[in-house]
């Protein structure tokens, strides 16, 4: 047992040795986790903010300038150009110059209750979808509190009626201030999870199968579980020590609150590295050279799973067949972990689906990966 | 231009017989185009439907339905659960089955009836802030859209008919529909040649430095922008095939045509490619193996052209400091002038600054990196 055991650890302290002797692997290992979620925290933003307005205000009333005011005191708007002519509104539209117009036309401060409705014109870059899409709705709930306020004023001149309004009060739970950075950092703790211990471990091992080193370690008496369980102990560890770095920028840093409990966050840490190690695994043995389990690695796991696992984009929105298939992503359930753990406290006993999912996945990722490896190295 | 040739052709020759040796990287290079363009296409989505909603209808009223039916009808939301109590929805949420609900106070329907004005509760699930503040945007112009209803009744009865005050007329130029895909796709383009150009240049130089074939090539009598030259041409030509896939998918696939003119598109194309092609040079002249060529490849050019680009996020809503740093990314520039001329018809006279600083990136990185390699040499 324990001469077993040492076999083990005479691996490990190998591998560590060779880790720690590229003196700038183990910086990149370091930095980069650093890096991704300072970029991520920041620039991870689908807040829309101080979008510039060129306004054509033909009308040039008291209430016209109202109206405007309405979009320029939202951070959404900022009020930069006003033109003469709707026709000038163009150019600014066609080179980028602003993103949003807005045309008023004359007789919008003669409004009465029984006079024609006014046409108010918006014109949008499209190019953006995203950004336009918000944008205009933002500049429809503008008008129609607009349209509500005037109403109201007729309402007062209509004598004797009381007209009920039904007022919305929105409450926001578990991220009031609805931080992006509240939602993108902890998915971020999944991330750099998931791209150390996976492409770390299958580039490790395959570095091994160019130089011609795994063949030597196969004639020795070392087994092939030795090897695997030598071989994956090191990355797990560095990627467990990069979580720790990236929790502590996302909690000191970026003030992420962290509700729920951080054992069960590394307990599930644990199920999830089995899924990504497996993975590793897998990817080294298909893989001939480093390009290609970099490539592979890249392309066909971790691109894949940062779009359809739900961490920027929402699976909610993809169709049905593509949902379908997020449901063998991993980092799906993993984010959700993270995520409920961080912003809402969930503990076990709500989380208890991801986790059994995780463990079905991960048992079966890693089974059938280290049968594969066995394999090939026969 | 003819000797240059003569020299050349050997090392393009060695390395174009070096990719097709090896075609699961190629394969996957011309492959990963197709995979990329149908995931980012159809999955991608940042528009928030279908999210999914809980009621709490204290009241249930015919009164009540028929506000709660302009939700449950709406493609905006998913009527998923029905609660009977705050503590029901919490749980939903925290399980993440609901991100949205909708909580009808007791004697809604009479008290709208009586004229009293009634509160009506959206509580939302903060954790994502994107969702949450869409959904919440659209609930809060649901609830306006029933309350203007009730209005034009109340007016009716009296004889009289009401016009909303302001008619809105949004008019979305270049994407009328708001497609996200039209605005990934073209964006896609960028991305794509940034990761084989970077990437693929990057490993190929420093496998060569690993196996010690590098030293053989400085002591031959080619100059190193001869080697340069060699080097790169087979990559220039894989970034255009993947180029060129994409916009032919884009069009088959998803109907993003190329409005402006083709040969300026072209131009673009060609001086990104130089540029990543020179950066991935100068990676491999700072870096000596493939691990670390590919770790540095993705957090100098990867990351930042997919997060700091405008790729995905808008580089208007990220913080000052960050806005300024992401004109390292190459591809900001890129993509604007993608999107203009594909999507917007735009000329050189719009886009000409973008073309400026491209030109500037790829005559520094190719010329830094060819100094570097001089100095090797020596």
């Amino acid at each position: 047992m324990s001469a077993r055991r040492n076999v083990i650890l005479e691996m490990v302290r190998k591998e560590f040795y060779q880790i720690l002797q590229d003196k700038r692997m183990l910086l990149v290992s370091i930095m980069a986790p650093i890096l991704q979620v300072l970029l991520l925290g920041y620039a991870a933003t689908t807040d829309i903010k101080y979008s510039t307005l060129v306004v054509c205000d033909l009308d040039r009333s008291a209430e016209s300038r109202a109206f405007v005011r309405r979009f320029t005191t939202t951070p959404y708007f900022i009020g930069k150009y006003a033109v003469e002519r709707p026709e000038e509104v163009d150019p600014y539209i066609e080179h980028g110059t602003a993103n949003i117009a807005l045309i008023i036309p004359r007789g919008f401060g003669r409004l009465t209750l029984a006079s024609e409705p006014v046409r108010v014109q918006v014109v949008l870059d499209g190019t953006d979808a995203n950004t336009a899409n918000i944008l205009l709705g933002y500049a429809t709930q503008i008008v129609a509190s607009y349209s509500q306020g005037v109403l109201a004023e007729f309402q007062t001149l209509m004598k004797g009626a009381r007209i009920a309004r039904i007022v919305p009060e929105p409450r926001i739970w578990f991220n009031p201030d609805l931080r992006s950075s509240n939602f993108m950092v902890p998915g971020v703790v999944a991330l750099v999870l998931m791209i150390i211990t996976m492409t770390l471990t299958s580039l490790g091992i395959v570095k091994e199968k160019e130089i011609g080193t795994l063949e030597q370690l196969m004639v020795t008496p070392i087994r092939p579980y030795q090897l695997i369980i030598g071989k994956l102990i090191p990355f797990t560890v560095i990627g467990f020590f990069d979580v720790l770095i990236v929790l502590g920028v996302a909690r000191f840093w970026f003030e992420v609150p962290l509700v729920g409990s951080l054992w069960l966050l590394f307990g599930l840490s644990a199920l999830f590295i089995l899924t990504t190690l497996g993975l590793g695994l897998f990817i080294s043995t298909i893989a001939r050279s480093q390009q290609q389990a970099m490539l592979i690695a890249q392309f066909f796991f971790l691109m894949p799973f940062m779009f359809l696992s739900g961490f920027a984009f929402p699976i909610a929105n993809m169709p049905r067949i593509i949902q379908y298939a997020t449901y063998v992503i991993p980092l799906r359930y993993f984010l959700e972990i993270v995520r409920g753990i961080f912003l809402k406290g969930a503990g076990l006993n709500e989380l208890w689906p991801q986790a059994l999912a995780l463990t079905v996945l991960g048992v079966v990722i890693f089974t059938l990966s280290v049968l594969r490896f066995r394999k090939t190295l026969e | 231009m003819i000797t240059l040739l003569r020299a050349v052709k050997p090392i393009i020759v060695k390395e174009f017989r070096q990719i097709r040796r090896d075609p699961t990287s190629l394969g996957m290079l011309l492959v990963l185009p197709a995979v990329l363009i149908v995931m980012v296409g159809y999955a991608l989505n940042f528009d928030v439907k279908h999210t999914p909603l809980v009621i709490f209808d204290q009241d249930r009223t015919a009164e009540s339905r028929e506000f709660l039916d302009k939700f449950i009808q709406s493609e905006y939301f998913d009527y998923k659960y029905s609660a009977g109590g705050y503590g029901e929805i919490e749980e939903h949420f925290l399980q993440g089955r609901a991100k949205i609900a909708l909580v009808i106070p007791p004697r809604f329907a009479r008290n709208l009836i009586a004229g009293n004005d009634v509160h009506v509760q959206i509580l939302v699930d903060g954790a994502d802030a994107n969702t949450a503040s869409q959904a919440m945007g659209t609930a809060v112009r649901l609830t306006a859209d029933y309350a203007t209803k009730i209005v034009a009744e109340a007016f009716a009865r009296k004889g009289k008919q009401l016009y909303m005050p302001v008619d809105f007329q949004p008019r979305v130029w270049y994407n009328p529909d708001l497609i996200s895909s039209k605005f990934l796709v073209p964006g896609l383009i960028g991305f794509i040649i940034v990761l084989t150009a970077v990437i693929s240049t990057s490993l190929t130089v420093v496998r060569e430095k690993e196996r010690g074939t590098m030293e053989q090539l400085m002591v031959s009598p080619l100059r190193p922008f001869q080697i340069v030259v060699g080097k790169t041409v087979p990559y220039i030509a894989i970034s255009l095939v993947a180029a060129t896939a994409i916009l032919i998918l884009g069009y088959l696939l998803f109907d993003v045509g190329v409005h402006g003119s083709l040969l300026l598109l072209y131009a673009a194309i060609l001086i990104i490619i130089l540029g990543a092609l020179g950066q991935g040079l100068l990676i491999s002249t700072v870096t000596d193996s493939q691990q670390v060529a590919f770790m540095v490849s993705v957090f100098s050019s990867l990351l930042p052209s997919f997060l700091l680009s405008g790729f995905i996020f808008p580089v208007a809503s990220m913080p000052v400091a960050l806005q300024i740093f992401s004109n390292v990314a190459v591809n900001k520039f890129f993509l604007v002038v993608v999107r203009s001329v594909m999507l917007k018809g735009a000329g050189l006279d719009a886009v000409w600054p973008q073309f400026v600083y491209m030109v500037i990136f790829a005559a520094v990185m190719l010329g830094v990196s060819i100094k570097r390699m001089q100095k090797r040499s020596m």
